[in-house]
């Protein structure tokens, strides 16, 4: 089995060969083929930049790998701010002995996970360390979009009354990794939900502007950011668990290994507070779209208890939500 | 599906809620004897739901909570001496002791602690390293004991010896029974805990009705389960009835698991035991039987630590006998929190200040 060495990180003929033999195979486009040190392009509108590093152990569990993972992540970091993502770049730490043919596969779900997203990898970077200094590969990828329509799209933004929505089932990222690496296997395999979410942000700003907060909620789930939601704004939130949409299998899965589904990691799914006028053209426009046709209305933004999310629960009791606490699970992003 | 039985579920919650409304006349306080129940009435809001006369409190059960200073000073020592391997669940890491916690222990001083899901875990890893020795904080209930025993006997069937283990677990009926021999604290029924009981069966709760004329219900963890236990506490102290009741009927017999509760007294031996912040219960802890000694780190060790004082302004030991509130503790929410706990009952996820803190919120 080829292998990755040493050599393939030095600058010298294995680099190129790496790069020109499969690197550019999967990202070809007129900015990265000309191999320069930087991408160069205009652009003329407000911009959005973000970046982020992908580290997830197992590097490849169902429903993804690490590769679709680090551009979908990018690409929704650019969407929750309103933004189209454009440009992409991708920085690979491989380490050595690493299988080319997993490379390879990474590989090709990037190219298939940027396609579907519609954007393009214009510039990027490998680099190899010994075996035992980083775990199989990490990758950072940033990106660049631009944001096109008059909106002001902030966590710091929720008004009372707004309604919050989620896009779907929640926790099957998180729980999808975690089964993976436990080696446990449930009678319905639970899949990683990683998905680019650019086209139903396009999708909800058609149907309304009136959209004031959104974000992906990845690591501490949607538990995490509606608390992050509510302290930046400075408002209360109440969500009813019986709205809450959870598929049995994860909800099983949870209880098994004593996790709550909200604190679980997503990486297809995004929260969103937006005008209670708006809200019901929003959802409408998000089940059209595959991406949020699970979508609902889970709760509102309220003027009482600022800074606390409350869950109503099933039995009609109400218990406070907060963030993730205590030790994070390991590297699920 | 999914929305019919949740609309199902809520609708029978709420019909079994208003007949506890109904039929409850006295003032009564319950105790939810299990930290898993603990954390499912905070996470469901059962409390507020009830009518003012019924008054839940939550009581010893965490087997983490009640790990007194000296054990886990014991399972530092342990860890400190020359080519240890010392495993432990999770929780245990960041409970104090006097020389401070495990997990501080494992940065400062580097040494080899590692976190385990179970016992077998730990076995493992002593059958790898065979070069070194490797002890297991032996902590838990009826209910993780079992396999512990289990465990142990497979290291004595291997012959196995570098594996040993730091007993401090303890049994369930004893504590009951002292809370119930501590009249100030005025329990008038007991919560009992679903899947401790699996193992130990019902039957051995009979002293509860039979010598303190109380009532208890063995009960399961969903929402409803706890609901429907309350009910039926509820309704023997109105008729002035006491007996056991099991609602977890799915899973619970009057005799329990024979075959785990036989490897348990095999490996197991009663003993009394400190429980943190209450004090020593007669033959409410396990030691190795003889056959085992040699497995016993503390044995092998020759470690020898005497209980420790609290130094603490920790009310645990209240708290586990239901004589305060958490937000009662000066500490509470300021000094003492999950990130930062001074005590064990803000470590375990299942202790009452952490569930309060989680679910009700510190300025509850
Ligand atoms: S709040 Fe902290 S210090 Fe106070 S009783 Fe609970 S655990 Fe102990």
């Amino acid at each position: 089995m080829d292998r990755i060495l040493l050599a393939h990180g030095s600058g010298g003929k294995l680099s190129h060969e790496l790069i020109e033999k499969y690197f550019l195979p999967y990202f070809r486009n007129p900015f990265l083929e000309l191999l320069n040190d930087q991408a160069v392009f205009d652009i003329h509108s407000r911009v959005a930049f973000t970046t982020d590093s992908y580290v997830v152990d197992p590097v490849f569990f169902p429903g993804g790998n690490i590769g679709d993972l680090a551009i979908n992540g990018t690409v929704n970091d650019l969407a929750m701010g309103g933004a189209k993502p454009l440009y992409l770049s991708a920085g690979f730490i491989l380490e050595e002995g690493f299988p080319i043919k997993e490379l390879e596969d990474i590989l090709s779900s990037m190219k298939d996970a940027a396609d579907s997203a519609g954007v393009i990898v214009v510039t990027g970077d490998t680099k190899v360390v010994n075996k035992g200094k980083a775990d199989k590969i990490f990758i950072n990828t940033s990106g660049i979009g631009v944001i096109e329509k008059p909106i002001n799209i902030s966590a710091h933004n929720l008004k009372v009354g707004d309604k919050i929505i989620i896009s779907g089932p929640i926790g099957e990222h998180g729980i999808a990794v975690m089964a993976k690496r436990e080696g446990l296997e449930f009678e319905k395999e639970i899949r990683s939900d990683t998905a680019p979410l650019n086209s139903l942000v396009s999708d909800m700003l058609s149907a309304s502007c009136d959209i004031h907060a959104l974000r992906d909620p990845t690591r501490g789930g949607l538990a995490t950011i509606l608390k992050e939601f509510a302290i930046s704004s400075n408002v209360g939130i109440v969500i009813y668990e019986d709205k809450i949409p959870v598929k049995d299998e994860v909800r099983g899965a949870c209880e098994i290994l004593g996790l709550d589904p909200l604190f679980v990691a997503n990486e297809g799914r995004l929260a969103a507070s937006a005008s209670p006028d708006a809200a019901e053209a929003i959802l409408k426009a998000m089940r059209r779209n595959k991406y949020g046709k699970d979508a609902e209305i889970i709760g509102e933004v309220v003027s009482e208890h600022k800074g606390v999310v409350i869950l109503k629960t099933l039995i009609g009791g109400k218990r406070i939500i907060d963030m993730l606490m205590g030790e994070q699970l390991p590297r699920i992003c | 599906m999914r929305y019919i039985d949740e609309f199902r579920e809520s609708e029978y919650a709420n019909g079994i809620i208003d007949k506890i409304h109904s039929i409850s006349k006295k003032n009564v306080k319950l105790m939810e004897v299990c930290g898993t129940h603990t954390v499912a009435i905070f996470k469901s809001g059962i409390r507020e739901l009830l009518p003012k006369t019924i008054k839940l409190i939550s009581g010893p059960g965490c087997p983490v909570c009640v790990t007194p200073m000296a054990d886990i000073d014991k399972a530092i020592v342990i860890a400190r001496q020359k080519d240890v391997i010392f495993t432990t669940f999770g929780d245990m890491m960041r409970v104090p002791g006097s020389l401070g916690t495990l997990q501080k222990q494992k940065a400062d001083e580097g040494l080899d602690i590692r976190i385990v899901y179970s016992p077998l875990d730990a076995l493992k890893i002593a059958r790898d390293n065979k070069d070194k020795k490797v002890a297991f904080f032996s902590a838990g209930f009826e209910t993780t004991t079992p396999t512990i025993a289990a465990t142990v006997f497979q290291a004595y069937m291997d012959s196995l010896k570098n594996f040993f283990i730091l007993p401090v677990n303890k049994t369930v009926p004893p504590a009951i029974k002292a809370l119930l021999d501590t009249p100030e604290l005025g329990l008038n029924g007991f919560i009992c805990p679903g899947h401790v009981s699996v193992l130990i069966g019902s039957n051995v709760y009979k002293f509860i009705a039979e010598k303190y004329k109380r009532p208890a219900v063995i009960s399961g963890f969903e929402p409803v389960d706890i609901l429907l236990s309350i009910y039926m506490l509820i309704k023997q102290i109105e008729e002035k009835d006491a007996k056991v009741e099991i609602e977890y009927k799915r899973a619970v017999t009057p005799e329990g698991n024979k075959k785990a509760m036989g490897i348990m007294r095999d490996v197991f031996e009663p003993c009394d035991a400190d429980w943190r912040g209450i004090g020593v219960i007669p033959e409410s802890g396990l030691k190795l039987a003889k056959k085992y000694k040699g497995f016993d780190a503390v044995e092998h060790f020759g470690i020898n630590i005497p209980a420790v004082e609290d130094k603490t302004s920790c009310n645990c030991g209240d708290i586990l006998r239901g004589l305060k509130e958490p937000p009662e503790c000066k500490l509470f929410g300021k000094a003492c929190t999950p990130e930062n706990p001074v005590g064990p009952c803000m470590v375990s996820t299942e202790g009452s200040c952490a569930a309060y803190y989680r679910f009700a919120g510190k300025d509850n």
